[in-house]
């Protein structure tokens, strides 16, 4: 694991993005925040191509920059994929290839072979850059960059030209990155839906600021950030199994209850993200009989939060999870609850983390 | 009907080639220079480049004449150095048809530059190229069309140049007198077969190269430097 430590200051015209932030690179961290928050500016730094003001970069035991000394980009081994895929136009797809590999700065594990496999490049490797479809550029533009076997590849807003269809297409080459090739990616979006699908982490930024740094879940779920994530989308994360796939449906185990929903394409004993909105779950303190919602959950009454809306928030306590669930303040006084108090969860609808569409 | 002479058409294919190879090297990197920076100097330059472009060729090869001299601190340095003077030598042809077509070579491979943009430079930069295998690999082969602008443009402005080199060079058999001062003599002395045959020449030469211009390169603003 690299640790990357940030503590810099960049100004672009009236905007000021001030990062003071160590990072383990490890899997797929997100940058997310609002447009305009720096999102960008902070991936063009690390990758060398904005100079900071003052500051110190350090990834791993390589100093990048300490104001004046500067590691310039092409030394950095940061692989970046553009928003716009920037091939280039003069080359094949091959060529484009090829020329990451003659300049590589480092030799690496990452073959010719592995890239053009991974990303499913054979059949493009003669074709120009102008012939392929926003999607294919994409993929090129991956494999490209892993073909320098970088230390970190960072990309921005790598789906946002691309349209529903494609884009999930592209999520499933991204997602399997950092396991395949061992690279650590820095991932810009302003996308709730691509964070939950791809990211293991989150760093919030807002105002040219870091508002937070931590685990998806542990974001998503911080109510003081709602306003920078978006509360009705954060709802809860749930970690479950997937233990079987029957008639048409998928059994999930939730901290070893039973949760069904309808097929997915997960694979049986895999790990998977669900999200479920608070509005979607119901409260019953009897188990339910002849009922159609067919999830109920036993769980623990953690926390109720009280606004002056009609509405109030549980938090509920599902093993070492937690799911909240939007009721009524009429509900919550006439069925009486209170700290503590075992209830069953009835969720209605579950989103597995493949919610791009 | 006497002998013709095709000397001075030699000389200008000379004088031109020559040319050519010289603004290249010169003008890119000020090219570059201008397509990238932000500079505010950047106006000044400009307007500088530009001027062979709107001044009568007359002014720019008197200024040149004084400041080729051997009278000139550049003049006298020269003869120094060659024991031959700048002016009314191939030489200062040279470094007159460098001048005076510096905008031909300048103007199209800004525009190409600034086309290019920084995208894929960038792009080259995060693949691990440096500055300079980034410029061979990349930044020229895209700006291909104002290469061969820059060439074409600046080999026929130099082949047609007359007022300068006449300021400048004189005329003077295998060393200044190029193919327009010659035709300018054909006709003060009456030898209209011979200024027809040279004439005929650069028309068609001229024309095409601006079909070749206009055919390979129709999304750099050709006009631009044509005025």
């Amino acid at each position: 694991m690299t640790r990357l430590e940030l503590d810099f200051a960049i100004t672009r015209g009236d905007f000021e993005l001030s990062v003071a932030a160590a990072i383990e690179l490890a899997g797929t961290t997100a940058v997310f925040g609002p447009s305009g928050s720096g999102k960008t500016t902070l991936l063009r730094v690390v990758a060398g191509l904005d100079r900071p003001k003052r500051g110190r970069i350090v990834c791993g035991d390589v100093v990048w920059h300490d104001t004046p000394a500067h590691v310039p980009a092409y030394e950095r081994r940061v692989g970046y994929v553009f928003q716009d895929g920037r091939l280039f136009a003069h080359m094949t797809v091959e060529g484009n290839l090829r020329f990451a590999l003659r300049h590589a700065r480092a030799s690496g594990p990452i073959t010719m072979r592995d890239a053009v496999a991974a990303l499913d490049l054979d059949r493009l490797l003669e074709r120009r850059p102008a012939s392929l479809s926003g999607g294919e550029e994409q993929r090129v533009a991956i494999a490209r960059a892993l073909l320098t076997n970088p230390r970190l590849l960072v990309m921005d807003e790598p789906l946002s030209s691309l349209d529903t269809p494609r884009r999930r297409e592209i999520a499933a080459y991204i997602e399997r990155v950092p396991e395949t090739f061992g690279v650590p990616i820095l991932y810009v979006t302003h996308d709730i839906d691509e964070v939950i699908r791809l990211a293991d982490r989150i760093l919030l930024l807002s105002r040219g600021t870091v508002a937070a740094f931590g685990g998806v879940k542990e974001i998503l779920e911080r109510s003081d950030l709602w306003p920078l994530t978006g509360r009705l989308e954060a709802g809860s994360i749930l970690e479950a199994v997937v233990v079987a796939h029957a008639s048409g449906m998928t059994e999930l185990s939730l901290d070893g209850q039973k949760l069904r929903m309808p097929q997915t394409t997960a694979r049986a004993g895999e790990a998977v993200r669900l999200r479920v909105h608070a509005r979607d779950v119901a409260i019953a303190t009897q188990r339910p009989v002849r009922l159609s919602i067919r999830n109920a959950i036993t769980a623990r009454v953690d926390r109720i939060e009280v606004d002056e809306t009609v509405y109030v928030e549980l938090v509920l306590g599902i093993g070492t999870q937690s799911l909240r669930s939007r009721i009524t303040r009429e509900a919550l006084e006439e069925l009486e609850l209170v700290r503590g108090q075992t209830v069953y969860a009835l969720i209605k609808s579950v989103v597995l983390d493949e919610p791009l569409a | 009907m006497g002998q013709f002479d095709l000397g001075p058409l030699w000389l200008s294919a000379q004088l031109a080639s020559v040319t050519v190879v010289l603004l290249l090297i010169i003008a890119t990197p000020l090219a570059w220079w201008l397509a990238f920076t932000r500079a505010r100097s950047r106006a000044v330059i400009e307007a500088v480049v530009a001027l062979p472009l709107v001044l009568p060729p007359t002014v720019l090869g008197f200024y040149l004449l004084v400041l080729m001299g051997p009278a000139s601190t550049i003049g006298g340095f020269w003869v120094a150095l060659t024991d031959t003077t700048l002016t009314f030598s191939f030489a200062g042809l040279v470094v007159a048809s460098v001048i005076y077509s510096f905008p031909f070579a300048v103007q199209p491979l800004q525009t190409a530059f600034e086309s290019v943009g920084k995208a894929p430079l960038e792009a080259a930069a995060t693949l691990g190229a440096s500055p300079l295998q980034t410029f061979w690999r990349v930044a020229s082969p895209l700006a291909l069309r104002g290469y061969v602008s820059a060439i074409v443009l600046t080999f026929a402005h130099t082949l047609g140049e007359f007022g300068v080199v006449l300021m400048v060079g004189g005329n003077i058999p295998g060393s200044t007198r190029v193919v327009s001062i010659a035709i300018f003599e054909h006709v003060e002395t009456i030898r209209y077969d011979q200024a027809h045959l040279l004439s005929a020449v650069l028309l068609i030469f001229s024309f095409c190269v601006l079909l070749v211009v206009y055919t390979l390169n129709r999304r750099v603003p050709v006009a631009r430097v044509l005025g």
